[in-house]
């Protein structure tokens, strides 16, 4: 036990103490921070970038005439010239588009030089579409004002109803943080299972892995340098919170100015305190930054954190003892391209599945099955967990995983204690189960 | 000190060693040897229980080897090396207290050692600032900072010059004479007779020699002698008492190898030259273990 424990100092040392581990502390907050803004600004003033391109129209009947109005990046001209001439003409009229919206409007076309954008299509239609159902409405001698009033969109609040009573379903809020934990979590069993196989591969090389297995069990090297490397992973974690926290609130502070934030505060200072000023606070502070902040208040962060921290360091320890396996068989880091397919399809299976299904469809059958299997379940549950998980599935979930890096490291680790001892064999799947089957 | 006991290991296709027994004594110098490839490195490694044996036993004064051991043990491997980017004091650190010594103690040592090795200034440089020789001193440092009661050493002197090869020669043998028993595992022969009291010559996975060196040597003897005289060159007839294997001369400088015919001694040679010319020079020919071991394991090779 002492040996293991040194063994993770050095490991967790020898990496928390280099200076590109500082770098990546302050950096990827950050850059990260900086590309959300930078991507928040581009869509807020998508219109200000994006080119103009210029349509003529030729409307039969006339019917769009101002009415079709001109977007960010689309500009209609209406031309009077007949539809055969101004087709002739298009290639050398410096128009992106030629809209031809025949009487009846059924074979409308767009004709372009390049291939149209999917979204202007969409746009140009849409905008059609609402143009000439408001215009046959009319016709039908339905009144405008009327018509103003049905065409208000309808928004929906949604609320859960459980036994304990009516809540706000946040369903938003799940959706942000499903995506985010499972995105840091997919991320970081590949950048931390990949440090663990990098560590293995270089002790091989270096030969210095003689000189430690003649002191410590192989097993013992391996679990130390995979715990080492997991809390190092776990400060990377910490740190950034913190440092995201504090930039973040700076950035808050600066963006909204104080008084907003200061607003916010006081009202959960009111309702802490059960104070009958708290209404009044909650109503004054219901809008906009006060309605997201009410959100996170309602989302229970510590189970959140526990689960995401459960699911961090179940999948991390199973992932990186194969990464251990990997990099125990190979000669160098080339080699191990023929052995990362079965690591990393999984991985991206799970990650693409999470994104287009799970997240849609936190509490079908295909969702929970893969929030069980341990290969899959640290992505698959933590993109379910916000939505809310019943307990027995969380347990047997939890279950399987401490069953599943239990199996795992042990099976690699009789892989490994061989492999590490093994050098210019070209190790294929049948040699690791033959090392597997060693005695000792 | 060590007891190998009927040790059979098997790897998937080949058998690396065959029921290989061999008794090494407390406080001595003993010479593993054997051609690539026989089976000295997987001894090793289960001496130093890295590999454990399909069957037999290895005793560690008398008990069976256990974990407890692996502290009184050092083991410079032939393939060796440390962490590249690691400083060179906290490495040893490091690998000291792996062995089971506490920090202070581990620092002390370390200490000595580099001032004895006049490499303090070495402290706080990583291992890939240095050049390959100086790796090997650190490593070196590295193995004996417990102060095992058993070294083992595979090839210690490779990857040295001249100079340091002597230093840690000596200081190998300082340590033997302080109690350490030495299990040296190397091809180079005239080291072995150096230093070395007991061998044993491993071959395909067999031993096939084992003994004190003096012992074995006198084994090989085959009264072969050299004898160099000067003057006119001697017509050897039927009536000396030994017979002219090959012959030299240069400038009145003769140089015979002889061998004893049966029934003859070493004082024969000698009457029967003294009154024909002015010896220089006659010695027996005790054959080198280089000598040994290219003839003991080429027999082996052909059967």
């Amino acid at each position: 036990m002492k040996k293991i424990i040194l063994i993770i100092q050095r490991e967790y040392f020898s990496r928390v103490k280099k200076k590109s581990f500082l770098l990546m502390t302050f950096l990827v907050p950050v850059l990260f921070m900086g590309m959300m803004a930078l991507v928040g600004y581009l869509v807020a003033k998508q219109n200000e970038f994006g080119d103009k391109k210029k349509v003529e129209v030729v409307d039969e009947n006339g019917m769009f005439k101002n009415k079709l109005k001109n977007t960010g990046t689309l500009e209609f001209t209406f031309v009077a010239d007949n539809y055969a001439n101004v087709k002739g003409n298009f290639l050398n009229s410096g128009y992106d588009y030629l809209l031809y919206i025949p009487g009846t409007l059924t074979g409308t076309q767009l004709f372009s030089e390049k291939k149209a954008s999917a979204i202007t299509i969409q746009n140009i239609e849409s905008s059609l579409t609402d143009i000439a159902s408001s215009q046959r409405l009319m016709t039908a001698g339905i009144d405008t004002a009327i018509l103003a009033k049905a065409q208000k969109p309808v928004t929906i609040d949604a609320k859960q109803l459980t036994a304990s009573g009516e809540k706000d379903a946040q369903t938003y809020v799940a959706y942000a943080i499903g995506l985010l934990s499972a995105l840091l979590i997919y991320m970081s069993l590949f950048l931390y299972g990949a440090q663990v196989m990098r560590g293995v591969i270089e002790e091989k090389v270096s030969r210095v892995i003689e000189v430690i297995i003649s002191s410590v069990k192989p097993f013992q090297l391996m679990m130390g340098k995979i715990i080492g490397i997991g809390l190092v992973g776990l400060t990377q974690f910490v740190l950034w919170i913190v440092v995201s926290v504090a930039l973040s609130a700076g950035a808050g502070t600066m963006m909204m100015g104080s008084s907003n934030m200061a607003k916010t505060e006081q009202v959960s200072v009111l309702k802490n305190a059960g104070s009958a000023d708290a209404a009044v606070a909650e109503q004054a502070a219901d809008s906009g930054m006060g309605k997201i902040m009410q959100s996170l208040e309602s989302i229970p962060v510590t189970y959140i954190i526990f689960c995401f921290l459960f699911y961090f360091l179940s999948g991390y320890m199973l992932y990186s003892a194969i990464f251990a396996m990997v990099g125990s068989a190979v000669d160098n880091e080339t080699e191990t391209q023929q052995f990362m397919m079965p690591i990393t399809l999984p991985l991206v299976f799970t990650f693409i599945i999470s994104m287009n299904f799970i997240i849609n469809n936190p509490d079908s059958s295909l969702s929970v099955w893969l929030s069980m299997i341990p290969i899959t379940s640290p992505i698959a549950m933590m993109i379910r967990i916000p939505f809310g998980v019943p307990a027995w599935q969380l347990a047997v979930s939890m279950v399987l995983m401490v069953g599943g890096f239990v199996l795992t490291t042990w099976a690699a680790g009789r892989v490994y204690r061989v492999g590490i001892l093994m050098y210019g064999k070209k190790a294929s799947y049948r040699e690791l189960a033959k090392w597997f089957m060693y005695k000792e | 000190m060590i007891s190998i006991r009927n040790i059979v290991k098997q790897y998937a296709s080949h058998r690396a060693l065959d029921n290989v027994s061999i008794e090494i004594e407390k406080g001595k110098v003993f010479g593993l040897l054997g051609p690539n490839g026989a089976g000295k490195t997987s001894l090793i490694r289960i001496i130093n229980q890295i590999t454990a044996p399909d069957s037999g036993e290895v005793l560690f004064n008398g008990e069976k080897l256990n974990q407890s051991h692996i502290e009184r043990i050092g083991y410079l491997p032939e393939e060796r090396g440390l962490y590249k980017k690691m400083e060179i004091g906290e490495q040893i650190m490091y690998l000291a207290q792996l062995k089971g010594l506490d920090k202070a103690e581990a620092r002390r040592r370390i200490r000595y050692w580099f001032e004895k090795l006049e490499i303090q200034e070495w402290w706080s440089k990583k291992v890939e600032d240095l050049s390959k020789g100086m790796q090997q001193k650190v490593q070196f440092v590295a193995t004996v900072l417990h102060e095992p009661e058993l070294l083992i050493l595979d090839e210690p002197f490779t990857g040295f010059d001249p100079v340091n090869a002597e230093i840690i020669k000596n200081e190998i043998l300082e340590l033997n004479r302080k109690g350490a028993t030495i299990i040296f595992s190397t091809h180079r022969m005239e080291s072995v007779e150096e230093l070395c009291d007991s061998i044993a010559l491993l071959n395909l996975s067999h031993k096939i020699l084992e003994g004190k060196v003096k012992n074995i040597r006198n084994n090989y003897r085959n009264g072969t002698y050299i004898l160099e005289y000067e003057g006119a060159a001697v017509q050897v007839g039927g009536g000396a008492p030994f017979t002219v294997l090959s012959e030299t001369s240069a400038d009145g400088h003769h140089q015979l190898l002889l061998r004893l015919n049966a029934g003859s001694r070493i004082n024969d040679v000698l009457q029967f030259m003294l009154p024909l010319a002015s010896i220089n020079r006659l010695e027996e020919k005790v054959p080198t273990m280089n000598e040994i071991f290219i003839e003991t394991v080429s027999k082996k090779n052909q059967l």
